[in-house]
């Protein structure tokens, strides 16, 4: 690969904010900045001694420092380079600087350090449907929409069929988006942004939104977007996403490149790096020893099929619970517990003894893993709060260790639960769980009602469309 | 203030093969060149907001034609008739007024929409970048898309009076353009400052109240007493309001030069001023908001 390869070069870039400590909003009203002055301007007219007027400057101006503002570097030193058509995931927690980076990529905000060099058309996507106006139909918003994302109206019309297509919403071309379903306004906000054919593709965190069907459409798309010669930048929290289109990725820690490289490494890299924390919103988290306790949890996830932890799954998808324990010692009547809740209300529990008692005549110590799958479309959409525990003796009597709140992980409402084609109706429920369905209909004859013995006849007897 | 330097080599016309570079501290040469690329998006962003704006409206676009005219007939009894103040020279009162009222209507309503303007696309600044100059410059279309539509009630009025314009009316569009350039200037300053100060949001309707009562809108600019003349003239809208005045009654309206000179320089003024300051706080607009 030779250099002349690179499109994009970022050289030592920081990016500084002020933080205002006594802020609750993000700009200053005027009065604020008045109030400041007439106290600097009332400290010069205090009519005491200079040596008390010395020490209340002082005071003030400590004071001051402390509490008004603090510089807060959200990216340091940051250098990379990016060659044409290579896919680079970038990955770290909430805060690591990553919208930060993306931002002064696609020129939203500028770098307070260093230099970027960017050769080609970029296109940045960092949000689905930007500028999408509720009152306009979904034909204006094509338009509209295009023309942010840096489309020529002509380019637009000569792709808007496909556009259609691809966001499946033909027949609600000319109605009002407030109109439309959450999933109908991701299909067309996204089909739009898919269409576009910028040289280098910036994307953020925006394959969260919609359904897991339509999320595989996208990123077939991109996929191919990328086979075709285009350098894309994705920001995803979704291990799996980053690691089905990213050969490369970087990991951000605080606002510093912490690896660049293959991705499965950096995702090993980034897990292992970012467990011990106190946050619930990472999909894996470590616990430390606790020598007095017989049983100790070390570490739980949530992940998918293919055990690479994850926080965002469809209702389609299989989550597994997983657990890390150690046993001090041998113990009887020892029970590992998992328990989901969501808004305070516990929805499920599971121990790894059901249905297998054997379990509790006695364990030898060690250090286990186990994991139990949650049954799938039991969950509607909604954010779950996992509560791992261990116990040991009846009510835990010989020892206990318990997490409550450990994890969390999100359900994202499909658009086609239960297989559903039928496009612009909304299918969100109410309810905190689905089953898989096992309806029966038929007709009866009205003479039946009374009977209670009377069993449905069979599906076959219902006819379709008829009164 | 650092500035953001966006160059491209000049060496290749291909955009491909052009490096854009962005780094602190530097002076922007592409700004303008990108202002013209962006005039699809400024010209969508102006549609939009002409578009939306009597969505899920009874009379829609009739408001742009029921305002002006109310104000003119309200002033007209008012000043024409319970205050007798003179019109300039035989011009019936209502054509005075209603020549005060179509530029004053459109730039109050370009200097609320433009300050305001940034403020309520934040979306756009926060997610994608162009130009910002023409958020504002696209609100200040949808205010002259109706002041083309109570143009039309100016031409219904003439026809009305018998009253026939002369050449001067061809210098109509000259007026027009200064009356884009003062709230276009005004309305960049405010609404720069509205990004970081929010107080400016209760600022402008005062403001466009206060100009109301200083500027001629209901009256003749010759009930105004000499020796107030020059402060009189500091408002940029007295001189167009005069100029509108000068191209549609023609004769008999007055104009003073000194003032006149004095209120196209204010305007000119406020709006390199008005330019300049947004173009300093742009920069940081995304990071304030």
């Amino acid at each position: 690969m030779s250099s002349s390869d690179v499109v994009i070069r970022v050289e030592g870039v920081g990016k500084k904010y002020a933080l205002h400590h006594e802020k609750a909003k993000s700009y200053t009203a005027l009065r604020d900045v008045a109030a400041r002055q007439a106290q600097s301007l009332g400290r010069w007219l205090n009519p005491f001694t200079l040596a008390g007027q010395l020490r209340k400057a002082q005071g003030q101006a400590a004071l001051e420092r402390a509490d008004s503002e603090e510089d807060f570097w959200a990216l340091k030193d940051v250098s990379f380079e990016v060659r044409r058509g290579e896919r680079v995931g970038i990955i770290g927690r909430n805060g690591a600087g990553k919208s930060t980076l993306l931002k002064i990529l696609s020129r939203i905000t500028e770098p307070t350090k260093g230099r970027v060099e960017i050769r080609g058309r970029v296109a940045s996507l960092l949000e689905v449907g930007t500028g999408f106006h509720p009152e306009l139909t979904g034909r204006e918003n094509i338009y509209l929409n295009g023309a942010i994302l840096g489309m020529s109206r002509q380019m637009i019309r000569s792709k808007f069929d496909e556009i259609i297509d691809f966001a499946e919403v033909e027949r609600f071309l000319d109605t009002p988006v407030k109109r439309y379903s959450s999933g109908m306004y991701v299909r067309l906000a996204f089909a739009v942004a898919a269409h576009l054919e910028p040289e280098i593709l910036i994307l953020d965190e925006v394959l969260a939104v919609g359904d897991i069907g339509f999320q595989k459409k996208c990123l077939a798309r991109m996929e191919k977007t990328a086979e075709s010669g285009r350098t894309i930048l994705f920001v995803s929290h979704s291990m799996a996403a980053v690691k089905t289109l990213c050969d490369k990725s970087m990991y951000l820690n605080r606002g510093v490149v912490a690896g660049f490289g293959e991705t499965s490494k950096m995702i090993s890299h980034y897990i292992a790096d970012a467990l011990p924390t106190d946050d619930n919103d990472f999909p894996v988290r470590l616990f430390p020893d606790a020598p007095e306790k017989p049983a100790v949890i070390r570490r739980v996830a949530v992940v998918d099929d293919a055990g690479l932890p994850e926080r965002s799954f469809g209702m389609d998808a299989q989550i597994w619970l997983e657990i890390d324990y150690e046993l001090k010692r041998d113990a009887r009547d020892c029970m590992v517990i998992f328990s989901v809740s969501r808004d305070g209300v516990y929805i499920y529990q599971s121990h790894d003894t059901d249905r297998n008692e054997s379990l509790l005549d006695g364990r030898v110590a060690g250090c286990y893993r186990a994991r139990v799958p949650l049954p799938k479309r039991l969950l509607t959409a909604g954010t779950y709060l996992v509560y791992p525990a261990i116990t040991i003796g009846h009510s835990g009597q010989y020892g206990h260790d318990g997490r409550p709140d450990a994890l969390s992980f999100e359900i994202s409402e499909d658009d086609q639960p239960m297989g559903i084609e039928r496009k612009g109706y909304s299918y969100a429920r109410g309810a905190l769980i689905v089953a898989e369905p096992a309806w029966e209909v038929g007709t009866i004859d009205a003479a039946l009602w009374r009977n209670p013995t009377t069993q449905l006849p069979s599906p076959a007897g219902y006819k379709h469309g008829q009164a | 203030m650092p500035t953001t330097r966006a160059r491209r080599a000049t060496s290749s016309r291909d955009p491909a093969n052009q490096w854009l570079v962005l780094e602190p501290n530097g002076i922007e040469e592409q700004y303008w060149k990108d202002l013209w690329r962006y005039r699809e998006l400024f010209a969508i962003l102006a549609w939009r907001d002409i578009a939306v704006r009597y969505k899920q409206t009874f009379i829609g676009v009739g408001w742009a034609l029921i305002r002006p005219f109310l104000t003119m007939v309200v002033f007209t009894v008012i000043f024409g008739r319970l205050a007798r103040l003179p019109s300039q020279g035989d011009a019936p009162y209502a054509l005075l007024v209603f020549a005060g009222v179509l530029p004053w209507q459109f730039f109050s309503t370009a200097l609320s929409s433009c300050s305001e303007s940034l403020t309520s696309n934040v979306n756009l600044l926060s997610k994608v970048y162009f130009p910002r100059l023409i958020v504002p410059a696209a609100a200040v279309i949808t205010s002259f898309v109706d002041f083309l539509f109570s143009f039309g009630i100016l031409l219904v009025l003439m026809l009305w009076f018998q009253w026939w314009p002369s050449w001067r009316l061809l210098t109509l569009p000259l007026w027009v353009a200064v009356a884009f350039a003062a709230s276009m200037g005004a309305g960049l300053l405010l609404a720069s400052l509205n990004v970081q100060y929010r107080d400016f949001r209760y600022l402008v309707p005062f403001l466009v109240q206060f100009g109301f009562y200083i500027s001629p809108v209901g009256f003749s600019s010759a009930i105004v007493p000499a020796k107030w003349q020059l402060l009189y003239a500091l408002n940029p809208m007295v001189g167009v309001i005069e100029g509108f005045r000068w191209a549609i009654i023609g004769q008999g309206a007055l104009i003073n030069p000194i003032g006149f000179w004095l209120s196209m320089g204010v305007t000119a003024l406020l709006l390199v001023m008005g330019i300049r300051q947004f173009r300093q706080m742009e920069k940081r607009f995304a990071d304030v908001i």
